[in-house]
């Protein structure tokens, strides 16, 4: 199989699109996301959507074969919560390895059956490592800026536990996404850099941040170039951006992005901002209409989608994206 | 493909990318303990919310960088690190630019860069403590993705040359990019700004070496940048700003030239070149460029001509033109005598009689002096120097004084001055630095000076107490037996009814055993005085006629506070019985512990060394403790606050050094020797020599209960006990350079050059703890030879990172005095190399060191801290003596419940 470093300077790859939404389709219950195996569990489970890789396995692995389907190249392991930190409120730290282990594990199966079938078009799988719910940079308090409610090392270790899952689940990449403090993002990547010594591997790492607003900045405070600079000590595959916005409202921080760094660039937007109701309403055609945007400018080499997107919309991100180059990539001058 | 520069990039909140066309990157310093007294304050009341506001100040002052240091003995530098940077990143307008974190405790600044988001840099590594260290903390900086600042220190110490800086620049770089992957971007050199102008020889090419270094760095290491504390460089100028803007205007403009790009400049010290004057432009680069021999005294000349232009523009006045007051009051203040008797003659002849040119134009002059030290403007050692100009000129008037009385014997009544005071090193005591200094600072402030001397009899401090009337009577000692002495002194006094304060200083004296076991003694004021700048302001307070009974109340009131709070506190330890503490011991597992034989057993001497072997032994930092003057050689010589005063001091200090290494006017002696030994009943160690024992060490044992884990040491756990069948060694020695010291201190004293008279004792005193040092380290390598293979340099002997110990009796791990005897009984000190004992047991001369030697490598030191009736009792009975005397030298480690 083609190494994904490769494929890129070929072909803008396409990311898939929302898990959450798809799963909303199916309206699970209580007792859906309990399955056999968790029904006396003390503490209620919907909602739990990372639990679903093992109570609702088949439903996970079709979701990744409909985005493989629709031409993506790279689908998501439906691990954003899976970590000791963030699976605390269900009182499930204990099952993380294990989760995240059979959510890689599901993703690459779907994506070996692609690959098999299209071997000139190999399917990669991404290990999704979110931010958590707490932030290393911010206080939970107002009235004490001081405080922090998770410490460096306390991420550290919870990002190691979830790398190591996904790593033995199979995943090619690994995707630290939704970075809304940049400390937690680079805890993250400090438990990447430790593990990839350890096990002598060298995983390719996405990273993609979140402007959460008009503001330009992340919630942390960061500008985008800030951000980039942050982050840029790891050797990446790619550094982005994704959530909050739709695809027109990134594209200036894009542009900061794709002048100033010689990794990939990757996108991934919101179909638009919600509505009053929390939808989003953006459809494939609206979205990709945008994207052509990215892809005229030369601004992206990875895209796909995020909150409110379906397999309609890669569909018709993925063919826009087929007509056109990627981003050049300027290597950085050697010693 | 295009190619993207590699440039050093950095973000707060916002980006600082360094181009080559970006101005000089300023990074604001006033965010560091060191730099600023006012930060310092702030972060040690825990004001954090005002210590904000010096940030952002900073910040809207235009630097562009934030340096952070949280290094000082009194913080919690990691705490305070993490709780500062926690809510600089809660405020916006200061975390929008990046963080500089800096420290030298690799602790802080891990914790430092655990709370930032932004890529941040470290200040600083270095090749200090080698390769390995160095390599680690890369390492974790890389993955920190912080840049990182490298100082041209390796582990033989600070580049001070050009070739120096290169090889240390181009070592680091190549391990850097080559061994680690450091992005080269991301190395920022620090490359050592020395002071120039400072009269020595050695520091004429400090500010061209950098300069040039910085040129081949930028030239031959590709990428990386040039940093350093520019203000440094015109130390030599403090106090004429004119001179130090011109001189950092001059440097920075080279500097940047040869392509420094970032660094601590004050912005509000920097003249702009092109509006530096001709002529001063002209000496400041002769400085800077060492463009020629006498650009230094040329810039001395001229500076003057600046301050005075500066202050009185229209006047162009050689200070020589100057009212003869005026003339003397400089001469008092510089320390400098060249001209004083000129001008002392001519007060003389100005007014009727002698004695007005002391109490007039000689005090108005020491007036000035005295201000000075007491707001912090002057140092102690130009102090002692200002007294050293004041007893030449009295020395001079003497016999027109004389003669005056003569002529007019009823108006020749002696003035008293200030008042008078008695100082003395109380009896068994030999040590009298501090109690000298303190002398000299008094008697330049008007006090009348009966100095006793040192091993002074209490009788004989009574009785001239008594007959000269003193006003107070100051107590000195260094040694722990002396503190008995002192509460001894203090119940004579309230017997025989003194109404004088009492003054308690030296080295083993503290807050603590003045308020609990002298001042209870005493009806009277007592004062613990630990420094000299102190004393002024306490005998001043304690002669006040309008209020010192409310200031002698506040001091009775503080004592008794302090008392009550210490019992208070002590009350909540616990003990362990000698038995159980004995059962507690530290385990060293003597079946597989290695233990060398020494290559040369019995006892040898060393009648006399070569002085120069000792110099590069010598620990600075407590010779300039002991001229008050704090902080760590070398950092004190570039030292903001004291940093001029210690170049001048020690200048002054390698003179005299170097005269009497040359003329060598010390003698250095020792005696050493190495022996089997074996523990016996655990706290024993019988030393044996061709199958007998011939002596016998009775050692302490700590006896605080201690968490679960933690033994009860003793020195005697460090050597193997009898029933393991292992044969094991100890050694034990002294060694002296004080032979000849008190001749030359009465040789200066008899010229009163109190200055240079202290000055020997405090340079034999670090002699003989260097003789200590070289001994230590020959025994180690040589003698008994269990480390040949050892190589450290001078700074990591002080911080003793080698293998055994070396502890001193009358010292912590074994505070007991008496096993001195031990050590000169078998050793024959006295015989051989001449060291006596006084009563209390101190070493006469008193720049001697003796004590023990333990190689094991378990062996480490330890404080003895408080011990049981217990132990005390079975301490006598091992040593056979009484229970009294074993008490009355165990005295300071006896628990009080």
């Amino acid at each position: 199989m083609k190494d994904i470093s490769e494929v890129l300077k070929d072909r803008v790859l396409i990311l898939d699109g929302a898990m959450g939404t798809m799963l909303q389709r199916h309206k699970f219950s209580e007792a859906d996301f309990r399955g056999e195996r968790f029904k006396d569990w003390p503490v209620p489970l919907q909602g739990n959507n990372d639990l679903l890789s093992l109570t609702q396995p088949k439903v996970i692995k079709d979701i990744h074969s409909y985005y493989f389907e629709v031409g993506a190249d790279i689908v998501e392991t439906n691990t954003f919560s899976g970590t000791t930190i963030a699976m605390a409120d269900y009182q499930m730290e204990d099952l993380v390895y294990e989760l995240n282990f059979e959510s890689a594990r599901i993703a690459k199966e779907a994506a070996d059956i692609f690959t098999e079938k299209e071997p000139e078009k190999p399917r990669f799988v991404a290990g999704s490592i979110g931010p958590t719910n707490r932030t290393a940079s911010m206080s939970p308090d107002v009235n004490d800026p001081g405080y922090r409610a998770v410490t460096f090392d306390e991420l550290k270790k919870a990002y190691a536990l979830q790398v190591n899952a996904l790593l033995d689940g199979g995943v090619d990449v690994l995707l630290v996404e939704t970075v809304f403090d940049t400390l937690n993002a680079k805890a993250a990547l400090f438990a990447i850099e430790e593990i990839k010594e350890e096990r002598e591997c060298n995983i390719p790492i996405m990273i993609s941040g979140t402007i959460t607003d008009a503001s330009g900045r992340t919630l942390s405070g960061q500008t985008a170039e800030a951000f980039l600079i942050s982050v840029s000590h790891i050797p990446l595959l790619s550094v982005g951006f994704n959530c909050a916005l739709g695809a027109s409202q990134l594209t200036p921080h894009l542009e900061v992005l794709a002048q100033k760094t010689s990794f990939a660039v990757s996108a991934h937007p919101n179909a638009g901002l919600p509505n009053p109701f929390g939808a989003y309403d953006e459809t494939p055609e609206q979205m990709a209409s945008q994207i052509k945007e990215y892809l005229e400018k030369g601004l992206v080499n990875i895209v796909g989608g995020c909150c409110g997107t379906t397999p309609e919309h890669i569909k018709a991100i993925a063919e826009i994206a087929s007509k056109y180059k990627p981003r050049q990539v300027r290597t950085i001058k050697s010693i | 493909m295009t190619e993207q520069h590699r440039l050093l990039k950095l973000s707060g909140l916002e980006p600082l990318v360094v181009t080559a066309d970006t101005n000089f990157i300023n990074v604001g310093e006033r965010t560091n303990v060191a730099g600023s007294k006012k930060f310092l304050r702030l972060i040690k009341e825990e004001k954090f919310e005002e210590a904000l506001d010096i940030a952002r100040h900073q910040v809207e002052g235009g630097a562009q960088i934030i340096d952070i240091n949280m290094d000082d003995g009194l913080i919690d530098g990691k705490e305070a690190m993490v709780k500062f940077l926690n809510l600089i990143v809660s405020e916006p307008d200061i975390a929008r630019v990046p963080i500089m974190i800096d420290s030298s405790k690799w602790e802080i600044i891990e914790a430092g860069l655990q709370v930032v988001q932004g890529k941040c840099v470290v200040n600083s590594i270095s090749l200090k403590e080698g390769e390995e260290e160095f390599l680690n903390y890369a390492k974790a900086i890389k993955r920190y993705g912080a840049a990182v600042i490298v100082m041209a220190f390796d582990e033989v110490g600070q580049a001070d040359t050009y070739e120096r800086r290169i090889e240390i620049a181009k070592r680091s770089y190549d391990i850097l990019v080559n061994k680690v992957k450091f992005p080269p971007e991301d190395i920022i050199f620090d490359l050592n700004i020395f002071p120039v102008a400072t009269g020595m020889e050695e520091h004429k090419r400090n500010a061209l070496d950098f300069i040039e270094a910085t040129a081949w760095v930028k030239e031959n290491l590709p990428y990386c940048s040039v940093s350093g504390g520019v203000s440094n460089v015109s130390f030599s100028f403090r106090g004429n700003n004119p001179v130090r803007e011109a001189m950092h205007s001059v440097f920075l403009y080279h500097a940047i030239k040869a392509g420094m790009n970032m660094g601590i400049v004050n912005p509000t010290m920097l003249e702009i070149y092109d509006d530096i004057p001709k002529d001063l432009l002209e000496r400041v680069e002769d400085v800077m460029l060492n463009r020629r021999d006498d650009a230094t005294e040329r810039l001395l000349d001229f500076a003057e001509t600046v301050v005075s232009k500066a202050k009185e523009s229209t006047i162009d006045l050689s200070w020589r033109e100057e009212p003869v007051q005026v003339r003397i009051t400089r001469a008092l203040v510089k320390g400098i005598d060249t001209y004083v008797l000129e001008d002392i003659e001519e007060a003389r002849l100005s007014v009727t009689k002698p004695i007005e040119v002391i109490e007039g134009h000689l005090m108005t002059g020491m007036n000035v002096v005295g201000d000075l030290f007491g707001s912090g403007k002057m140092f102690l050692p130009q102090v002692v120097k200002s007294a050293r100009v004041m007893k030449k000129a009295v020395a001079y008037l003497l016999p027109f004084i004389e003669e005056e009385k003569k002529k007019n014997p009823q108006t020749g009544k002696e003035t008293k001055g200030a008042g008078r005071v008695l100082m003395a090193t109380v009896k068994g005591d030999v040590h009298d630095i501090g109690k000298n200094i303190v002398s000299v600072v008094l008697a330049c402030n008007n006090y009348e000076i009966i100095d006793l001397g040192v091993m002074v009899a209490p009788e004989k401090i009574i009785q001239t107490a008594i007959d000269k009337q003193v006003d107070v009577i100051g107590l000195s000692g260094l040694i722990t037996p002396s503190l008995d002495e002192m509460v001894f002194l203090a119940k004579e006094m309230e017997r025989r009814n003194f109404k004088v304060p009492l003054l308690i200083g030296g080295a083993t004296t503290s807050k603590a055993h003045t308020a609990i076991k002298i001042d209870p003694q005493y009806k009277n004021a007592v004062v613990h005085v630990n420094d000299a700048s102190r004393a002024v302001t306490v005998v001043g307070d304690l002669l006040n006629q309008r209020n010192n009974q409310k200031y002698v109340g506040d001091l009775k009131a503080d004592y008794e506070k302090f008392r009550i709070g210490f019992h208070k506190r002590t009350k909540h330890k616990e003990y362990l019985s000698i038995a159980e503490a004995r059962k507690n011991k530290f385990q060293i597992d003597w079946s597989s512990t290695l233990i060398k034989k020494p290559n040369q057993l019995g006892v040898q001497c060393i009648e006399s060394l070569e002085l120069n072997v000792l110099e590069p032994y010598i620990d600075w930092s407590p010779f300039f403790r002991s001229w008050d003057l704090h902080g760590k050689y070398p950092d004190i010589l570039t030292d903001t606050v004291v940093g001029e005063q210690a170049i001048i001091l020690f200048k002054d200090a390698k003179k005299l050094l170097s005269t009497v290494i040359d003329q060598k006017l010390l003698k250095a002696k020792g005696i050493f020797g190495l022996f089997e030994a074996n523990t016996v009943n655990d706290d024993d160690i019988h030393i044996y020599a061709d199958g007998t024992t011939i002596g016998t060490f009775r050692t302490l044992r700590q006896q605080l209960k201690k968490h679960a884990g933690k033994p009860n040491f003793a020195l005697s756990d460090f050597i193997a006990p009898s029933d393991s069948d292992r044969k094991d060694y100890i050694g034990c020695f002294c060694v002296t350079t004080g032979f000849g010291t008190r001749e030359l201190a009465e040789r200066f004293e008899s010229e009163l050059d109190d200055y240079n008279a202290i000055m020997i004792k405090a340079l034999a005193d670090r002699l003989a703890e260097a003789f200590a040092e070289y001994l230590h380290e020959k025994i180690r390598k040589e003698y008994w030879g269990y480390a040949s293979d050892e190589h450290l340099s001078n700074e990591a002997l002080i911080k003793e990172s080698y293998k055994g110990i070396r502890p001193a009796p009358g010292y912590p791990a074994c505070p007991d005095h008496l096993e001195k005897l031990e050590i000169w009984k078998i050793l024959s000190v006295k015989e051989r190399i001449g060291v006596e004992l006084t009563d209390s047991l101190a070493m006469w001369p008193a720049a001697s060191v003796s004590g023990y030697y333990f190689g094991n490598e378990e062996a480490r030191y330890f404080g003895l801290g408080k011990i049981k009736e217990d132990q005390v009792e079975d301490f006598a009975e091992r040593k056979n003596i009484t229970l009294e005397s074993a008490k009355k030298w165990l005295n300071p480690n006896l628990s009080e419940d």
